[in-house]
């Protein structure tokens, strides 16, 4: 394919795949907006006021940075997974094997629809804090590139779940029992200063947590750990899974017979 | 010799599970042809057809497209065919139009240039009134007619089709009939498989079987009915007959008062039993094939005649 066909068939999926989540909104957005105002009015407003700051931060905007982040990296893993799953089981995957895109645009199209459902999701979920409490934005380039890298990181997840999943069970085994953990382990809800050592320690191999800590130092300039080792650990991140989605694609797993 | 269409050599596949699916499939189909890959349920045509389009991958063998080794140029094989699967496998979720923007699209073409591509594929295949409905509400000819105009949207040189005619009406596989013929006509390859036998005859000038993973006929399809060194005929008569007529040089058989079977050599003409026939007052109303007569090969060549 030359570079124009490549870039037509890209927006050809990046389309397909926003239309998807657009038209069932109900079902894509909203939960979100909700589910992500209850923890601001319980949390934040109810319990938060009761609690001391954090880093010179009132609790409720301490948490924002977090709670944004986290449905965010819901959003995104949850689109892919589903799209390509469902893809994979009603077969019209094959559209897409049989044409001649390369694996690396296949799993660049459907990262770019998560990215965006992640994006979107952000942006209302960002809204409903800003109903809550007065945003802040410290630095916007911070705040977006986090956005970007980790909508990317989190689709790229979900794509590779869908590849090995075999049932709709296996779509919601990694965000039950390993996505929610790490993002509620990761810094949203307390900063790991306040941990034990071992805990602190422990903390620190959770990638969530440098997502959480370069998206909060966006917001309001205070950080867990270094900007720069958060960038650097989300970008390797990213190339990692990027190699090993295109990887699986190509050897067929879970799309071949 | 030019480039053939599709070149398959020793082509091997051994699913996960173990099984032996192909064993060895050779297979040339020359640009322009009307081809038909026959065999029995489970004899490979369907793996080997996904092998070509890279939905299965090989154990072993060489598969070329147009002279473009699937191994070597995925991207430009790829581009060169169109394939209709034998199972639905588009978004039953997704409105008709919308579903054959998106294959076009794949294939490196612009929603802007796709749209009167879609258009004039959905018309020749009769869906352009069903292009906004979902694809889940189209009856099951429908949905076969919606994978023929999605395969062809990208104007493939080839185009394969793995029982497109399954659970169709007469009708319409009529005018699937028409619509093949005249896209062959028009230049495009294309490589049929199907268990109406009838059909292959009607449609294609070459054939092959496959048989428990291996080809094991590969020729014009004249040849082939060429092999055939008998036919049976069904005889209706306007006499009442009470035994069988005595006719030298021909088998004939009783079915029932109207009705008689006659094995004709093909080197003997049908003239000379109608003159005896008639000689004994015996008229025949109408005269039909036993069976189809790529079906008795068919039966013969896979190991099951009489079965
Ligand atoms: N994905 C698969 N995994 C394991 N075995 C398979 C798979 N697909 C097909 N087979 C087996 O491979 C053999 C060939 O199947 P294939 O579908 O190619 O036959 P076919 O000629 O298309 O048959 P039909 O006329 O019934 O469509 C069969 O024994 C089948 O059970
Ligand atoms: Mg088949």
């Amino acid at each position: 394919m030359t570079p124009s066909q490549q870039g037509a068939a890209f927006l050809t999926l990046l389309i397909k795949e926003c239309l998807r989540f657009l038209r069932i909104w109900v079902q894509t957005v909203l939960p979100a907006a909700v589910t992500m105002s209850l923890y601001f009015l319980i949390f934040g407003g109810l319990i938060g006021s009761q609690l001391a700051d954090i880093h010179g931060l009132r609790y409720m905007d301490y948490i924002v940075p977090g709670v944004i982040l986290m449905a965010v990296i819901n959003n995104s893993y949850a689109n892919v997974v589903s799209s390509f799953f469902s893809a994979k089981f009603q077969r019209h995957v094959e559209e897409m094997l049989v044409s001649p895109m390369p694996d690396w645009l296949i799993v660049a199209g459907y990262t770019a629809g998560g990215m965006a459902r992640g994006l979107v999701v952000g942006v209302a979920v960002t809204a409903v804090a800003a109903w809550f409490t007065d945003l802040r934005v410290h630095s916007w380039p911070v705040v977006i590139a986090v956005g970007l890298l980790t909508t990317m990181l989190f689709a790229l997840g979900g794509f590779i779940n869908a590849l090995f999943a075999r049932s709709f069970d296996d779509i919601s085994i990694i965000p039950t029992f390993v996505l929610t953990p790490l993002t509620y382990l990761g810094g949203v809800f307390y900063s790991i200063d306040m941990l034990p050592g071992f805990w602190q320690q422990a903390s620190r191999l959770n990638p969530v947590l440098y997502m959480v800590s370069a998206f909060r130092y966006g917001m309001h300039g205070v950080a867990d750990v270094p900007l720069a080792v958060s960038f650097a650990l989300i970008a390797g991140f990213v190339v990692v899974l990027f190699a090993a989605a295109v990887w699986l694609l190509r050897r067929g797993v879970g799309v071949r017979g | 010799m030019t480039t053939p269409a599709l070149e398959i050599e020793h082509l091997t596949k051994t699913y996960r599970n173990g099984v032996r699916a192909l064993r060895g499939v050779d297979l040339r189909v020359e640009e322009g042809e009307f081809f038909a890959l026959l065999g029995p349920n489970g004899a490979g045509k369907s793996t080997t057809i996904g092998i070509i389009c890279s939905l299965v991958r090989k154990s072993g063998g060489r598969v070329a497209v147009f002279g473009h080794d699937i191994d070597h140029e995925m991207e430009a094989a790829k581009s060169c065919i169109g394939l209709v699967p034998q199972e639905f496998n588009f978004n039953q979720f997704e409105p008709v139009e919308e579903i054959v923007i998106n294959q076009a699209g794949y294939y490196g073409i612009s929603r802007r240039r796709a749209r009167p591509r879609a258009e004039a594929c959905l018309r020749q295949l009769g869906l352009w009134d069903r292009r906004r409905v979902m694809a889940r509400e189209l009856s099951g000819g429908q949905k076969r007619r919606l994978m023929i105009a999605r395969a062809l949207v990208h104007e493939p040189r080839m185009l394969i089709l793995d029982e497109p005619t399954a659970g169709v009406d007469i009708e319409v596989r009529r005018s699937m009939w028409a619509f093949l013929r005249e896209t062959n006509a028009r230049g495009t390859t294309i490589i049929l498989t199907t268990h109406y036998l009838e059909e292959a005859e009607a449609l294609c000038r070459r054939v092959a079987i496959i048989d428990h993973g291996r080809t094991i006929e590969n020729s014009a399809m004249r040849d082939l009915l060429m092999q055939l060194h008998m036919e049976t005929f069904i005889l209706n008569t306007r006499e009442a007959l009470a035994e069988v007529p005595a006719v030298e040089g021909y088998t004939l058989r009783r079915v029932d008062e109207h009705t008689l079977e006659a094995d004709v050599e093909r080197d003997r003409s049908v003239n000379g039993l109608f003159e005896q026939l008639s000689r004994q007052g015996v008229h025949v109303l109408s005269m039909r094939n036993k069976s189809n007569r790529l079906e008795e090969l068919f039966l013969r060549r896979v190991g099951r005649a009489g079965a």
